[in-house]
């Protein structure tokens, strides 16, 4: 009788770790790392660990620069983060749950505010560059830099 | 008008004014050559982008109202499409600009012009702003930085020229060079993101497409742009000059 008994026990904590390991196979599922889109070109402006620990910190440095200032270098901007990550199905960098900014920023639950401002699309190219001054500045005429 | 107002302010004047004024007569002559009453001179604005903007420029306006056509609105529709703004006019809509009309009753004489912000070298906006996001860059330009802005609205408060808007309703769509959002007061910047790369604001384009030439955009603190050059020869308003603001914008035939 004892060893029947001492036979169910070890039955029963043999299932209840093979239990354990399927739970925690489960919870290792759920929580895959976000699946990003590659942004266009070779790489980002600075190396992919260090952009997504500190990508914040060099948008906001630019942002003061080029708000306060007038300097609009394109290497940390803003929009020029919007033009290399925009989505391919979406066009966009926050229009839906797998694009670039949201997919992260939800797996971190934190939340941003960029985009009650900025536009979330590259810009759209109305004309060719050649023809973006159809009028002349008046302050430039005749001048050849 | 003051002679103060009149002539550039002589501290910010740059060095060079003998190399200068040399280059001057040069392009003078070259220019009454070619063709008379064409521009033919200046001096090359462009900077790179690395470059902050300089405190030797003052960047400013003098609007011909003689030749702002009474129901012509391209300036405003110009200055909506570059900016992203609805173009509604009701209390609660951003307009950035707008046509006013004037009429006196004495002799009947209606004057036409666009009024905006008028970039004023004192800015009441910034004085009483509480967090400094109104703030008046090196160059002229008066802004709101809306990173910084809390949308208390007393700036538009303080504005004698009802210049400035408060954005009341979420946007979508904006204009990547022009970011706009709720809760946040906003007005004319003299288009600076095409300032900054040397083009004039979307208003003067549209006005001198159309022919009217009512605008004229420059370097106030350069004697050889256009628009000093006019002022210097020409009478010239401020817009309650009264409040000693040193406008930025300037009227003729008021």
């Amino acid at each position: 009788m004892a060893s029947v008994r001492s036979n169910l026990r070890r039955i029963a904590l043999l299932g209840g770790l093979a239990g354990l390991i399927m739970v925690s196979a489960a919870v290792k599922a759920g929580v895959d790392l976000p699946k990003l889109e590659h942004g266009k070109g070779e790489h980002c402006v600075e190396d992919t660990q260090y952009m997504r620990r500190h990508h914040m910190e060099l948008l906001f440095h630019h942002r003061n620069e080029t708000m306060h200032q007038g300097i609009r270098t394109t290497k940390y901007s803003l929009t020029q983060c919007v033009e290399c990550h925009a989505s391919s199905k979406t066009g966009s960098v926050a229009a839906s749950k797998e694009d670039f900014c949201v997919a992260c920023h939800d797996y971190a639950g934190v939340k941003l505010d960029c985009w009650d401002c900025h536009a979330t699309k590259p810009m759209q190219r109305k004309t060719a560059p050649t023809a973006a001054r159809p009028t002349p500045s008046p302050m430039l005429a005749g001048v050849s830099k | 008008m003051t002679d103060r107002q009149n002539q550039p302010d002589q501290s910010a004047q740059p060095e060079d004014q003998g190399r200068r004024s040399f280059l001057t007569a040069g392009a003078l002559a070259a220019g009454t050559a070619v063709a008379p009453g064409v521009m033919l001179y200046g001096i090359a604005y462009g900077r790179p982008p690395e470059e902050p903007a300089s405190a030797k420029i003052r960047w400013g306006m003098l609007i011909d109202t003689t030749k702002c056509a009474t129901g012509c609105t391209d300036c405003v529709s110009a200055c909506n499409t570059e900016n992203g703004l609805s173009g509604k006019t009701g209390p609660q809509d951003s307009q950035w600009i707008r046509k006013v009309d004037l009429k006196d009753l004495r002799d009947g004489r209606v004057t036409s012009l666009p009024m905006m912000c008028q970039h004023c070298e004192n800015p009441p906006c910034v004085d009483v702003c509480p967090t400094g996001a109104s703030f008046k860059r090196a160059d002229g330009i008066v802004l709101v930085d809306r990173h910084i802005c809390i949308g208390c609205r007393y700036c538009m408060m303080a504005c004698p020229y009802k210049a400035r808007s408060l954005v009341h309703e979420h946007l979508t769509d904006q204009n990547p060079e022009v970011p706009r959002g709720i809760g946040c007061v906003e007005s004319c910047t003299f288009c600076v993101q095409r300032v900054d790369r040397d083009e004039t604001p979307a208003c003067v384009e549209a006005c001198n497409a159309a022919g009217h030439q009512a605008m004229l955009f420059g370097d106030l603190n350069d004697p050889l742009s256009a628009v000093a050059r006019a002022l210097k020869t020409q009478a010239s308003e401020e817009v309650r000059a009264d409040l000693n603001l040193n406008t930025g914008v300037r009227y003729q035939g008021i």
